[in-house]
């Protein structure tokens, strides 16, 4: 058992993401509380390691671990943890998060929170907000024993505050990677679509409230009238109503115009994370209670065809 | 291919989420199939469709109303039902794996489908800890999947578009994204006659396992921030819109 806390760092075509960077930041001030060390865990292959702000940086540098296999990472992972006994284990909210933060607690009979929004020790004793329901509720949950694991939202604490210059320190991995049941076969680029909506000054966004293929026309003129492109959330795009290259979010892309209308999307946390930061956001919902209130400058609990038609005849 | 796709009904978050004591009041919720439910339900009949075989869902049935989400899957193509009862609606997600770790190991399946996520999670999620229980190879954020022979070639999201292919040796756990082609719909009539014809399987809970937490609070989150609400009809709000965005000169 010790106090150390280790974050999980998580990068993709070379780059390191936001939350790793995040969750660094909080791990120093929490290892300060408890009197332990952020340690930030790094597998890869040949990555510029030493960028954190951690106390201690380990870089598991192995050809296996170039690109993110569960199969792979999850074993060094427990390995690393079942040596070294930390406190917490932080990994992000996200694509690989996923996989391995819920795996790790099943295979340790150890607790994990998800979508940890804030996290603290009162008397020693960890507790964790977690946001639920698509972000309509948050819970307080006290994780018990000696060891928790927690996957972090992006977006949850400041960036700045991970980022240093701390000297990775390269080990070899702690266990034998054959035999994988999982292999890395080819990375899959973003689809070129038909347009790049991460430079557009004006975007109107449609969610699942749009109801239809059929409706998605009337959409596109209003956004013609205001000079905008038509995005839209995940459910829109997996329905095919709109191609891949459109879709903002968790999984699609992050975008920061001048204006963000959205229309009929309830602002769940994955969507919030490609457009939160959006200069001016305008939300018509049709229930007063849609999480995406909380984040748009203006709103309006009303039908987004009336609003959309109206708005035509103005225009 | 045995396919079997773990499939939850959620409380809706379309509705107002009453608190009781310190979880939500589970006796005055709308619940629904879990969004990415439907998306792996459907995965698991299109690769049924391409390579053969049969499609299994199963649910722990938390609050004894499991039969309806059960209904709909069979009309979207599953050939089978299965439900654990356990009418615990506080039973945690380490306990629900455990209960269905030890269902499925039953059914000797190839492929197990779960959701990606539910939009409830506190805990993690069902899929990975499935796979942890038994021992198999999970991945998720999954939106394509072609089985051949004893593997399955997926496609696995990650952010801003950027995808990866992985090769996975089966027997193994997926977490569904998105299935290959949108969901197909299934006719109310069908589900009707599912819900009249159809025999769903019950199985006792076995196994015992724990999240290791405490719930302390739900509640709405206190925000900082709220937008500032544009009243009136539909008609002036739609003018207020347009005003705003001229006199910021975005039109
Ligand atoms: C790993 C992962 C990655 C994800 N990545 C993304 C991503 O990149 N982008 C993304 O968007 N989602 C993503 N999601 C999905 C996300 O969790 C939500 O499911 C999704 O954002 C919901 O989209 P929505 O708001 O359009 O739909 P819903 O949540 O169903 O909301 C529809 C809204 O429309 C309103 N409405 C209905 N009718 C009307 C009307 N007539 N007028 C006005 N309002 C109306 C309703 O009140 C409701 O609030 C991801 C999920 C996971 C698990
Ligand atoms: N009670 C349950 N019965 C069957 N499958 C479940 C249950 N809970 C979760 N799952 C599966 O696990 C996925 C993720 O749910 P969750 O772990 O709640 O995020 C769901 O999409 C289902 O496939």
């Amino acid at each position: 058992m010790s106090n150390d806390i280790f974050i999980v760092i998580e990068h993709l075509d070379g780059k390191f993401a936001d939350v790793s960077f995040e969750m660094v930041g909080k791990a120093k001030e929490l290892a300060s509380v408890l009197g332990g060390k952020a340690v930030a865990i790094i597998l890869g292959s040949g990555l510029p390691a030493n960028g954190f702000a951690s106390d201690t940086t380990l870089f598991v540098d192995d050809a296996n671990l170039a690109e993110f296999n569960p199969a792979a990472y999850g074993k060094v992972v427990e390995a690393l943890v079942k040596e070294k006994s930390p406190r917490l284990v932080m990994f992000g909210w996200t694509a690989a998060g996923m996989d391995l933060a819920a795996w790790l607690s099943a295979r340790l009979g150890k607790p994990c929170v998800a979508y940890a929004k804030e996290i603290r020790f009162e008397s020693g004793a960890l507790i964790v907000n977690s946001q639920a329901y698509g972000g309509k509720m948050l819970a307080e949950i006290a994780p018990s024993g000696d060891l928790a694991i927690v996957a972090v939202l992006a977006g949850s604490f400041p960036v700045e505050a991970g980022q240093g210059s701390t000297m990775a320190t390269q080990i070899a991995s702690p266990v034998v990677l054959d035999g994988l049941k999982i292999k890395f076969i080819e990375s899959v680029k973003p689809a070129t679509g038909d347009m790049d909506i991460t430079v557009q000054t004006k975007l109107v966004s449609v969610g699942r409230g749009i109801g239809g293929r059929e409706n998605i026309e009337l959409a596109n003129e209003l956004a013609s009238a205001l000079g905008a492109v038509l995005t839209a959330s995940r459910p829109v795009i997996d329905a095919r109503w709109l191609p891949t290259s459109r879709q903002v979010g968790k999984s699609g892309r992050k975008v920061k115009p001048k204006l963000y209308l959205a229309l009929g999307i309830s602002g769940a946390p994955e969507h919030l994370e490609g457009m939160k930061s959006a200069e001016l956001i305008i939300a018509i919902n049709t229930d007063k209670k849609a999480p995406i209130f909380n984040y748009a400058h203006y709103g309006a609990t009303a039908d987004l065809f009336e609003v959309a038609e109206a708005m035509l005849e103005l225009l | 291919m045995n396919i079997v796709v773990a499939i939850k009904h959620i409380p809706s978050t379309a509705d107002d989420l009453p608190i009781k004591g310190n979880n939500l009041d589970f006796d005055s919720l709308d619940f629904v199939l879990n969004e990415f439910d439907e998306q792996s339900i459907e995965q698991a009949v299109l690769v049924k469709e391409a390579v053969g075989g049969t499609v299994t869902v199963i649910g722990v049935d938390l609050i004894g109303e499991l039969d309806g989400v059960l209904h709909l899957a069979l009309a979207k193509g599953a050939d089978k039902a299965i439900k654990i009862t356990a009418n615990e609606p506080g039973a945690d997600s380490h306990q629900q794996a455990k209960w269905l770790s030890e269902a499925i190991k039953g059914l000797s399946p190839d492929l197990i489908f779960t959701g990606v996520q539910a939009s409830n999670d506190i805990d993690g999620q069902m899929g990975p800890m499935i796979a942890a229980y038994l021992d198999l190879p999970y991945i998720g954020g999954v939106s394509s999947v072609e089985v051949a022979g004893d593997t399955a070639t997926v496609n696995k999201e990650f952010a801003g578009g950027v995808g990866a292919k992985y090769l996975v040796n089966l027997p193994a756990v997926i977490g569904v994204q998105a299935s290959t082609k949108p969901p197909r719909y299934a006719p109310i009539s069908k589900v009707r006659q599912m819900a009249q014809t159809a025999k769903i399987e019950n199985l006792e809970p076995v196994g015992e396992a724990s999240a290791e937490l405490t719930f302390k609070k739900m509640a709405p989150p206190v925000m900082t921030g709220h937008a500032e609400m544009l009243t009136g009809s539909s008609k002036e709000v739609a003018a207020k819109i347009v005003d705003l965005l001229k006199s910021k000169g975005l039109v």
